[in-house]
């Protein structure tokens, strides 16, 4: 590599994923220039604002579960594309795209471990995959977590990270939302401890079912949480949002949301919940 | 009766209607001519009809499923039930009146009523709000499926709404809350749930109060995860293709049933439900009546465990 060339490449600034070599990430909330040895060490958390950059499941394992204890569940459950659905794109083609690009065959991760020592049923959903959107991969495997979960008597940590419902699987997608939340409901007669952490972005059909039915809700530091997106609303009531609308602080204010955790803390207040509520 | 308001294929139709209008006004100067040309028109009217109709896109019938002279909630109370008392307010924040909420009598049988409530003229839209709930909606219309367990009486849920109401208040009230609770405590509710979309089943808006133990749709109501145009703007960017897509999203009753998410559809009369709304009641609450008494008899467990059965079929995946 010639001199020009490796300095192009130190100073060129990406987002998060974007450039594997770059070695500055942009901030995508203050626009802070962080350095990304120090940004993965800091757990993709700006220490300038606080942002959480999004990570993956396979990132929430490490920061949440003791070592090699987690493992996989329901892995090989798949989405198809049974509408043969096309937009821009094929959505199986997306599927494709989706599934070797993340490694996973959906949008969501399931499986057990331990957390301090607790033993816990978790789903851990995947924004890369086709926006992290409820399919019926997603709503099955929740289903089976849940199912799991009431069979081995575990509490089930959710982490949400997602568009909304799967507009390529159409009515079926929104099925899933009365699906999920139906397993939800057996978990609540069961009496096992539900705990959601909402992620950057929890919005649409995924906000409408699981991830508004904890027992317990944390959410990561100015993620943004809703119904319908920001856009959507300033269209429709033609007026600029208030500062800060959506994000996790206007939930804790309005009483959605029980604590905002930093990704630093999240491990110990989990297990802290699950000490005050199981055993 | 007020003129009837075309859709935009339905034009053909506009002028065979004004040419029959001019016969009727001229049918005492010449009785028996304007008798036989009425005659010839009203055949040309009927050929014309079975061509549009017959063969509906999946556009056309959304477009039928937004008439503006389509019977509403209401409608459909007034003309299947009696003693109709309507109910209001959520016990929290307010009474929306997007909702409607209350008890009556199918036949003999004391239900709860729930169900999304448009305008039928300017003002009662803006009252309505278009028949997009905020959350108060949402939790009125639980507050009375929970009395109507608490009294073992049936649940039956008019759904028809282009969406939740994408608002700021509605976002700073919990709307994500308010279906996501809907949606377990409608799967858990220990008391029979007839859903019947009677128009726009718009994505979470409607499954909002959309989980029960059958589905019923009307012939010419859509049901589906977003409404086609938003659809189109959000994957293709533009609303150009959306009758392409509209087909793609499979959102008729006639494909639904195909795909097992829902259980019966009652036939409209040509044209739609608001041709002869009289004609729609009467067979939806035949329907009904056909289903109740099974559902009626079957214990609050093993309701609920069959319901959330049926929706933990839904889906389409391989391993």
């Amino acid at each position: 590599m010639s001199w020009l060339e490796t300095m192009k490449k130190s100073f060129h600034i990406g987002s998060r994923g974007e450039v594997p070599g770059g070695i500055w990430v942009k901030c995508e909330t203050c626009g802070a220039i962080l350095l990304r040895d120090r940004l993965i060490e800091n757990l993709w958390v700006c220490d300038k604002c606080e942002y959480h950059f999004r990570i993956t499941p396979n990132e929430y394992v490490e920061l949440l579960f003791d070592k090699n204890t987690f493992s996989e569940l329901f892995a090989s459950v798949k989405d198809i594309d049974f509408l043969r659905f096309v937009d821009t794109k094929k959505y199986y083609q997306r599927i494709k795209t989706a599934r070797s690009s993340t490694g996973f065959n959906s949008a969501i991760i399931t499986g057990t471990g331990k957390i301090d020592g607790h033993k816990v049923a978790s789903g851990m959903m995947d924004f890369r995959f086709i926006g992290g959107s409820l399919s019926s991969s997603v709503g099955e495997k929740i289903v089976r977590l849940a199912d799991y979960a009431i069979d081995k008597k575990l509490p089930v940590i959710m982490i949400t990270q997602s568009g909304g419902a799967r507009m390529q699987e159409s009515t079926t997608a929104l099925m899933q939302m009365a699906k999920a939340s139906a397993a939800i409901g057996l978990l609540a007669e069961a009496k096992l401890p539900y705990i959601v952490i909402l992620t950057n972005p929890t919005t649409g059909g995924v906000t409408a079912s699981f991830a508004m039915l904890g027992d317990i809700h944390f959410a990561e530091p100015k993620a943004l949480i809703g119904f319908a997106g920001p856009r959507v609303i300033k269209e429709a009531m033609k007026c600029e949002l208030p500062e800060g609308f959506q994000k996790s602080q206007f939930l804790l204010e309005h009483g959605y949301c029980d604590k905002i955790v930093s990704r630093h803390h999240m491990k110990t207040e989990v297990s802290k919940v699950l000490g005050l509520l199981m055993d | 009766m007020p003129e009837r308001y075309l859709l935009d294929f339905e034009e053909p139709m506009r002028r065979i209607r004004h040419q029959i209008r001019e016969m009727e006004d001229w049918s005492d100067r010449d009785p028996e001519y304007t008798k036989n040309e009425i005659k010839r028109l009203e055949d040309q009217e009927k050929r014309l009809s079975d061509e549009i109709y017959s063969n509906l896109t999946s556009w056309q019938r959304v477009q039928i499923a937004r008439h503006p002279q389509r019977p509403h909630t209401l409608d459909y109370i007034k003309k299947m039930t009696t003693d109709f008392i309507e109910l209001h307010g959520d016990r929290k924040t307010g009474d929306d009146p997007a909702m409607v909420a209350g008890f009556a009598k199918i036949g003999d049988i004391p239900v709860a009523v729930i169900g999304q409530q448009k305008g039928h003229d300017n003002e009662s839209r803006i009252k309505r709000n278009f028949g997009m709930p905020n959350p108060e909606g949402y939790r009125k219309a639980l507050r009375i499926m929970k009395l109507a367990e608490k009294f073992s009486r049936p649940v039956l849920s008019f759904v028809d709404t282009p969406g939740a109401f994408p608002g700021i208040e509605a976002e700073e009230h919990g709307q994500g809350e308010a279906i996501a609770r809907n949606l377990m405590e409608m799967s858990m509710l220990q008391t029979p749930i007839i859903v019947t979309i009677i128009g726009e089943g718009g994505s979470g808006g409607a499954l909002g109060i959309g989980v029960g133990d059958k589905i019923v749709m009307l012939e010419n109501s859509w049901y589906s995860v977003i409404a086609p145009e938003s659809c189109a703007m959000i994957l293709m960017r533009s609303t150009e293709k959306k009758d392409k897509l509209t087909e793609s999203l499979k959102l008729t009753a006639q494909d639904l049933k195909k795909l097992g998410l829902i259980d019966n559809i009652i036939k409209e009369p040509v044209g739609g439900a608001h041709n002869d709304p009289d004609l729609v009641a009467k067979r939806l609450k035949a329907d009904i009546l056909k289903i109740l008494p099974e559902l009626m008899k079957t214990s609050g467990t093993n309701l609920v465990k069959q319901r959330i059965h049926k929706f933990k079929a839904m889906g389409r995946w391989s391993e």
